[in-house]
């Protein structure tokens, strides 16, 4: 079993802040694997290694075979050409349409004429639900909205690793179903491998093939979701379990607080 | 006191040498900036075509200000037709690219320091650069160019609005004879020494006024605080800019 990403005890430090401590972990071929963890433990950063935006500490990184850390500017464009990122605040242009924000990559990097491309962003809009939007200044569009158009974006060019930060968050219920299908579904219909990064237990346990769970630094456990949901490791157990302890809260969150205003209101 | 001054011009050389560094980068990638020509258009469209207001209508005012006060002067001497000549030689000498500058860097320069600051504090230069697109090609160079070419622009039609004000002034409203104030002025605005050499002035705070305004956008650190104050930095240091590398200029330019 080949691995697209590798990654051998990468440490990490911002200035002398240390972020990452030895981590470990492989995304093999075709498949989708989630990274699960708590808020500041260094998912983002994990992908920006990944990405060669930022250069370990020390330890291992390779990415379809090649050094990142070690490549220049050249060799690390052509890398990020087969990969693609999904940042968590979508990170969309504002001063371009949703319609020029996905075309963007392909007007970049490809020559295929406007009618094609014209084709192709609608299709990605559609996949993901927007197509109507495709006029709508980013500006003009809900964080849950953004980050669907950023995810329409991310696979413009197909890419063979895909990497999301945080694609279910800010997303109800009903798109959040169809996203995580969506990601799975690219995953398997262009045979890349994907990379995602959530506190939606449930929702991932359900589309990925592998878990890692970070903490302070560190992968502190690892297995399939049928490992996962039936481990006996106090961590895992607490942070799935944690997690699924107040699916309402978590899942719907309007909810409880309209409750709680509403209540104050009343009182 | 002595170390505070010390450090100052340390930390001030050490920008410099970034700022030299990124000048070379954005040189580097101009090429590009080019080939996509759009771009630059669209950005000479934001930094000159949204000054014009501005621009023409300080003009105006500057060259009628300058109209009363130099008749005013000249009057004494008895020598009002050359009014003309002073005119048109303050404004296209100095205050034209002088002032136009300054104008530019307030209303164009922060505008681009503030959208760059923006975009970098958004992600969107990190989201690019992972698409394998450099920012400094895409984003930075057009709007570097886009300002270079604009400012020279703006600053003959800052002098043109002047002279049209001093016009009005002079002639429609204090009554010189307007075919000597026509005629003193072409009689004595040589075209190389006055025209080129103002141009020349354009075209040197057209590029320290852009590099000021994209390379503070740039190095911002991605909070609304770092926005603000990159955008006030920009007007700051680009005005001392122009101030200073004129009175460089007009030495080099009007000595004897
Ligand atoms: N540019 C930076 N400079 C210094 N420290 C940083 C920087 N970016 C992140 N950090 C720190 O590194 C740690 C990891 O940040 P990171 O963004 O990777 O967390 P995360 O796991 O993605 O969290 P979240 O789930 O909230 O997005 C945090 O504690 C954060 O404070
Ligand atoms: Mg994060």
């Amino acid at each position: 079993m080949s691995s697209l990403v590798s990654l051998r005890d990468v440490r990490f430090s911002y200035g002398n802040r240390d972020v990452l401590h030895g981590v470990t972990l492989n995304v093999p071929r075709g498949k989708l694997v989630a990274i699960m963890g708590g808020s500041g433990c260094g998912k983002t950063t994990l992908m920006r290694l990944i990405g060669g935006q930022l250069r370990p500490r020390a330890g291992q990184l390779t990415v379809c075979g090649a050094e990142v850390p070690s490549l220049d500017r050249e060799g690390l464009y052509d890398l990020r050409r087969r990969m693609s990122m999904l940042f968590q605040f979508g990170a969309l242009f504002t001063d371009l349409s949703v319609f020029d924000n996905v075309a963007f990559p392909m007007r970049e990097h490809t020559n295929m004429p406007e009618p094609i491309i014209r084709d192709l962003v609608l299709m990605k809009l559609h996949a993901v639900g927007l197509r109507g939007a495709e006029n709508l200044l980013p500006s003009e569009l809900s964080g849950g909205m953004a980050r669907r158009v950023a995810l329409a974006r991310a696979i413009a060019l197909d890419p063979e690793l895909m990497m999301y930060d945080e694609p279910f968050a800010g997303l109800d219920p009903i798109s959040l179903g169809v996203i995580g299908q969506l990601i799975r579904k690219l995953n398997d219909a262009l045979g890349a491998s994907s990379i995602v990064v959530t506190h939606d237990v449930q929702e991932s346990l359900q589309i990925v093939d592998y878990v890692y769970f970070l903490s302070d630094g560190k992968v502190v456990a690892e297995g399939t979701p049928d490992e996962i949901r039936t481990s006996e490791d106090p961590w895992v157990h607490q942070f799935v379990w944690g997690e699924a302890d107040g699916p309402v809260p978590f899942r719907y969150p309007a909810v409880p607080y309209e409750e709680a205003l509403l209540g104050v209101q009343r009182a | 006191m002595f170390r505070l001054v010390g450090a100052r011009t340390i930390n001030t050389q050490w920008r410099l040498g970034v700022m030299a560094r990124f000048f070379g980068l954005l040189l580097w990638h101009s090429g590009s900036s080019f080939r996509r020509l759009r771009l630059t258009l669209r950005e000479i469209y934001f930094s000159g075509v949204l000054s014009l207001t501005i621009i023409l209508i300080s003009g105006l005012f500057v060259g009628m200000v300058l109209g009363l006060q130099g008749y005013e002067t000249l009057q004494r001497y008895g020598s009002e037709e050359v009014l003309g000549t002073l005119v048109a030689l303050s404004l296209v000498r100095e205050l034209g690219p002088v002032l136009a500058g300054l104008l530019f860097a307030s209303r164009a320069g922060s505008a681009v320091t503030a959208e760059i600051g923006l975009m970098k504090a958004t992600e969107q230069l990190a989201a690019m650069d992972m698409m394998a697109v450099d920012p400094v090609a895409r984003v930075v160079a057009p709007r570097f160019w886009g300002g270079v070419i604009s400012m020279p622009i703006l600053a003959l039609l800052f002098s043109a609005m002047g002279v049209f004000g001093g016009y009005l002034v002079g002639v429609v409203m204090i009554g010189i004879d307007s075919g000597s104030f026509w005629s003193q002025m072409q009689a004595s605005v040589d075209f190389r020494n006055d025209i080129v050499n103002g141009v020349i002035k354009s075209v040197v705070f057209g590029v320290a006024v852009s590099l000021v305004a994209v390379f503070e956008g740039f190095d911002t650190d991605g909070t609304a605080e770092g926005v603000s104050r990159a955008t006030t930095r920009t007007v700051v240091t680009s005005s001392l800019a122009i101030l200073g590398l004129d009175f460089i200029l007009t030495s080099f330019m009007f000595r004897g």
